[in-house]
């Protein structure tokens, strides 16, 4: 019960802090918004090549965004010493953990939900033909960057390379998520069932589960001096 | 190292000042009692309980107020100490958030954000969010940093009711005089170890000005 409090009160502060800053937002949609408008006018592709290749830009242009509000989701912990705060408190260091996940998951789905149309405009797609497959593979991609970015945004926290070391730690291990999702969008894109892609789905669940418990048992290690 | 060999016990309802020079390991020994940052070597016991075994819920008892002051600086000073109301599990949050925002002289800046406030208020609104949870023991790293002459003798007089009503102040200074009133034992250290540890007395502040002043040499 401790453990959904402590994270719920996490969220709530995150999200006023968001509406108040729109640090992590702007930062995200502008620099989605900036690598859409580059991949159209670098491939400008035909509508049979951009359903081809829409999926692994469109997860690319969400990786790398995502990345920024990692960063800058964390950072508001490291200001004033504020993780010092939270470490003071009688909360299990995995509902800290499950709080940062929960504010970082909503914030990128938020994003992503906006960039989206923005993307099927830029590439001449129809990305709403199946909206429940569609938002369920945004968020367990979504789901799998944050479980471990998190994570990572913490451990970089810690370093003098902050902005540097979060991507270094977090790309070579999302590898699988990305290829997932890349998949299972171009399966989505095809008018495919997701069936077609079951084997990506069950890893992208698979990951999701597996590292979302183990950056929760691990993460008191992290954030510990 | 920090800390060196140090071995001490505090009894419950002490005021004890931790006194030393910078980088004299005040610092790490309040984190440390606070319980963010374990000893490298050597143990930590809270009522004869190793503080690795101790539950989480042990926390509950510490109140730490260190030189970052872990406020975010985009909540408004009410929105801080409800937010660490929510982590403390307090149920009278709704209560004892105006309660406490007056007793440290911020209930005219209940709805400034934090990154509004000056050091001293910022200093005292961190004191607040140290003291909202009641905790039994109080540790404070440079406490009075900050604050105007005024604001400092209250902070005495509120400690000094903290120790009366039977908790347990540890607060660090490098400020001999006017640190040395409210105690009830003083701790010095140098380079990470006790120079000296006893009660306070009369006169005490001449001896340990002198004690440092040699070791400095």
């Amino acid at each position: 019960m401790s453990t959904w409090r402590v994270a719920a009160a996490i969220l709530r502060k995150d999200l006023l802090s968001e509406w108040r800053t729109k640090d992590v937002l702007t930062g995200v949609l502008l620099f989605g918004f900036t690598v859409s408008v580059a991949f159209t006018f670098a491939f400008e592709p035909t509508a049979d090549e951009a359903r081809v290749i829409a999926g692994g830009l469109l997860w690319l242009a969400f990786l790398f965004a995502s990345i920024l509000g990692l960063n800058r989701g964390f950072a508001r912990e490291t200001a004033n010493d504020c993780l010092a705060g939270l470490r003071l408190a009688p909360a299990d260091p995995g509902a800290i953990y499950l709080g940062k996940l929960l504010s970082n998951l909503l914030l990128l789905f938020i994003a992503e939900l906006v960039l989206l149309p923005v993307f099927g405009l830029f590439f001449n797609l129809s990305l709403w033909n199946r909206p429940g497959s569609l938002l369920l593979i945004l968020l367990l991609g979504t789901w799998g960057l944050t479980a471990l970015g998190t994570m990572f945004s913490a451990v970089s926290a810690n370093t003098r390379m902050q902005e540097l070391m979060l991507p270094l730690l977090l790309l070579p291990l999302t590898v699988p998520v990305l290829v997932a999702t890349v998949d299972l969008t171009a399966t989505l894109l095809a008018d495919l069932p997701l069936a077609f892609a079951g084997l990506q789905f069950r890893l992208l669940v698979g990951f999701d589960i597996i590292f979302t418990l183990l950056c929760w048992l691990l993460f008191g290690y992290v954030v510990e001096e | 190292m920090a800390l060196d060999r140090l071995r001490f016990g505090i009894e419950p309802g002490e005021f004890l000042v931790v006194l030393g020079r910078n980088g004299a390991g005040k610092t790490t020994l309040l984190r440390t009692l606070a319980l963010l940052q374990p000893p490298s070597e050597g143990e930590l016991l809270f009522d004869d309980q190793p503080a690795r075994r101790l539950p989480t819920s042990f926390k509950q008892r510490l109140g730490f107020c260190g030189h970052d002051l872990a406020l975010y600086d985009e909540l408004t000073a009410e929105e801080n100490l409800h937010f660490y109301a929510r982590l403390y599990g307090l149920a009278d949050a709704a209560r004892r958030v105006p309660e406490v925002l007056e007793e440290m002289g911020l209930a005219d800046r209940a709805g400034s954000r934090a990154r509004s406030l000056s050091r001293g208020l910022k200093q005292r609104l961190a004191l607040a969010r140290a003291w909202l949870h009641r905790p039994d023991v109080l540790l404070l790293d440079e406490p009075a940093t900050g604050l105007d002459a005024p604001t400092r003798e209250r902070l005495h007089a509120w400690l000094a009711g903290c120790h009366r009503s039977g908790r347990t102040v540890i607060l660090s200074s490098h400020d001999l005089a006017e640190s040395l009133r409210p105690a009830s034992r003083v701790l010095l250290l140098e380079k990470g170890a006790v120079l000296f540890d006893g009660p306070n007395s009369p006169g005490l502040a001449d001896e340990l000005k002198a004690r440092l002043v040699a070791a400095a040499r």
